[in-house]
């Protein structure tokens, strides 16, 4: 093996290794490789600081990068969880999971996944938990997915039930059992407002969140996350348009969508027709429909 | 016209970071600005927000890309979707020259988000050196490599860090971007003269210079970009254009970012040192060239 890659392996090793409670570099690894002989043997000490003590500004560094970054990513599962089980979560999540892009923008790509996988992290309040996670991260890729072309009005006349419709990158539907979408614009909203600098503030505004999200009652909600003028948006859905946009965006030709849409559906048959209408009407002001 | 080979844009004058908090205050005021230096990381997505404020940017002013994720010294190959990306923005923006550093940050696919010091070894040169041919050759446009602060020194190094660079930069036959902040930083955290470090470097492939404030620790220096930029900082500036002559100049303002006004107010003091050294270089060559090679 290169020389090089060596080292960096051994660096990367000790860097991308978590913390301990006080934020500081463990003297030993988990898979019992001490950091002290690691650093002895890669780092040379100068006048003031030890090998150890200078491959622990990277690990530390390492770290208050991503943590700064998932933070803003999850603010609201942080403020549903509380910060001292987010924390533990965050580390033990990004710990077996570590950034595989190059852009930290996909630094939680892998989340909902993994918490699929540890259910426990997120008890008692998994549900809420799990379905802020899948809106956030919905709306991170509703933010600067691409935008197609729109498909003009002719396009629109010419199809069928056999025809499968294009719709636009950035749209995500989500199935949710609590209001969440209604949490995290009350969430940022106040984040905006406040002043960032100020550890105290934010801690208060913390506590208070956590409090009126335990209180949140379950409801079933269907949600449309998408873009409008460069803004991300939540929509409400009806049960129908849910079912159809999720089997339109998996592919499925325009007839079976529908037939999935009205399964055990309220909307009386004769209604159906203008219903269908006025929904293909709108979706496409919206601009969701692509060539 | 260019004061070294490398340095086709000696007329750029100086430029600022495009940063978030000032995106509202440049499109609705429109400041006369030299250019923006963009992170290209943060415009290499398909849509959205971002997109369209750079392509509202590109109507009104000159940018520039400064990447932070290359990691030329990293052995492992770079993600070909990254590269497809960057190309694409390229495209995009029109970037004369695209810079990013000389460091490494991923392993076997595992990216640190970070600019992990290199160690000065003779395999160090030669993999960086093609990673950047190769980087250069796939975008088409020149690349310059900019010089990281550091806060370790591996035992394995086999020269200074100076000799690393001008060795890299020579066998890729690429430009500098010479970050004086950067040297200073490391001087201090590493025990040398700042002044060995900008005497030393190859002068001629100077393309561009960072400057930048930086926050100073007990026991380290870290560049933490949250400052003014500091008088020995500017003292090195002035050292750089006076070997490279008048170069294109930024400010590097990434935390408790203050207005853009006080951003811009603080990039534009460069301009007493370019127009200095504008003024000597018009006086007759061999004065110049003397001064240039004196130290
Ligand atoms: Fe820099």
């Amino acid at each position: 093996m290169s020389d090089l890659l060596e080292l960096q392996r051994r660096f990367a090793a000790a860097v991308m290794h978590p913390l301990t409670k006080n934020e500081t570099m463990p003297r030993r690894r988990r898979d019992g490789v001490a950091n002290t002989s690691e650093a002895a043997a890669l780092i040379k000490p100068n006048d003031r600081l030890t090998g150890f003590e200078r491959l622990e500004i990277y690990n530390r560094q390492y770290w208050f990068r991503l943590y700064t970054s998932f933070e803003e990513d999850f603010s609201g599962l942080r403020a549903i969880m509380g910060s001292t089980r987010f924390d533990r979560l965050m580390r033990d999540f990004l710990t077996e999971c570590p950034s595989e892009s190059f852009s930290l923008r996909n630094l939680g790509s892998q989340l909902e996944k993994w918490l699929l996988a540890h259910p426990a992290y997120l008890e008692p309040r998994s549900q809420l938990a799990l379905d802020m996670v899948r809106l956030e991260w919905a709306h991170i890729e509703a933010f600067d997915s691409g935008e197609d072309p729109l498909l003009d009005a002719d396009d629109l006349a010419s199809i069928d039930e056999n025809s499968r419709l294009h719709l636009q990158p950035y749209l995500r539907v989500l199935e949710l059992h609590y209001p969440v979408e209604d949490l995290l614009i009350e969430l940022r909203n106040e984040a905006g407002s406040s002043d960032s600098s100020s550890n105290n503030a934010s801690v208060a505004r913390k506590t208070r969140h956590v409090r009126r999200v335990a209180m949140l009652p379950p409801e079933q909600i269907f949600l449309a996350v998408h873009r409008h003028q460069n803004s991300v948006y939540y929509k409400r859905l009806d049960r129908e348009d849910f079912r159809l946009l999720q089997l339109l965006l998996s592919g499925a030709p325009i007839g079976q969508a529908i037939d999935f849409a009205f399964e055990d559906s309220v909307i009386p048959e004769d209604a159906r027709g203008p219903w269908l209408q006025q929904i293909f009407a709108s979706w496409s002001t919206f601009g969701w429909f692509t060539q | 016209m260019p004061a070294n080979r490398f340095n086709g844009f000696t007329e750029y004058g100086v430029g600022i970071g495009l940063r978030i908090p000032h995106y509202q205050h440049i499109l609705t005021r429109k400041p006369l600005v030299d250019w923006f230096e963009i992170i290209s990381e943060n415009y290499m997505i398909d849509g959205g927000r971002p997109l369209q404020v750079l392509d509202q940017i590109l109507d009104q002013y000159k940018v520039v890309q400064h990447g932070v994720s290359m990691y030329f010294g990293s052995v492992s190959d770079p993600d070909p979707e990254h590269l497809r990306r960057l190309k694409r923005l390229v495209n995009r923006t029109k970037t004369p020259w695209l810079s990013d550093h000389l460091c490494w940050g991923s392993v076997d696919g595992r990216y640190t988000h970070d600019l992990l010091p290199m160690p000065y070894t003779w395999e160090a040169v030669k993999v960086t050196a093609e990673r950047i041919r190769g980087v250069q050759d796939f975008l088409e446009i020149p690349v310059v490599v900019e010089n990281v602060s550091s806060y370790a020194e591996y035992h394995v190094s086999e020269m200074t860090e100076w000799e690393f660079l001008n060795e890299v930069v020579e066998r890729a036959d690429c430009g500098i971007l010479l970050d004086v902040n950067n040297i200073y930083v490391s001087s201090q955290n590493h025990g040398f003269d700042p002044f060995s470090y900008v005497n030393a470097v190859s002068a001629e492939r100077i393309a561009q210079i960072h400057i930048a404030g930086h926050s100073k620790f007990e026991k380290y220096i870290l560049d933490t970009h949250d400052h003014p930029v500091l008088e020995p900082v500017w003292q090195l500036y002035a050292r750089t254009i006076e070997r490279a002559g008048p170069t294109a100049t930024l400010l590097e303002w990434d935390d408790n970012i203050p207005t853009f006004d006080e951003v811009h107010a603080e990039a534009l003091k460069a301009n007493r040192f370019l127009h200095a050294t504008a003024a000597k270089i018009s006086a007759p060559v061999s004065e110049f060239v003397f001064q240039g090679a004196a130290q």
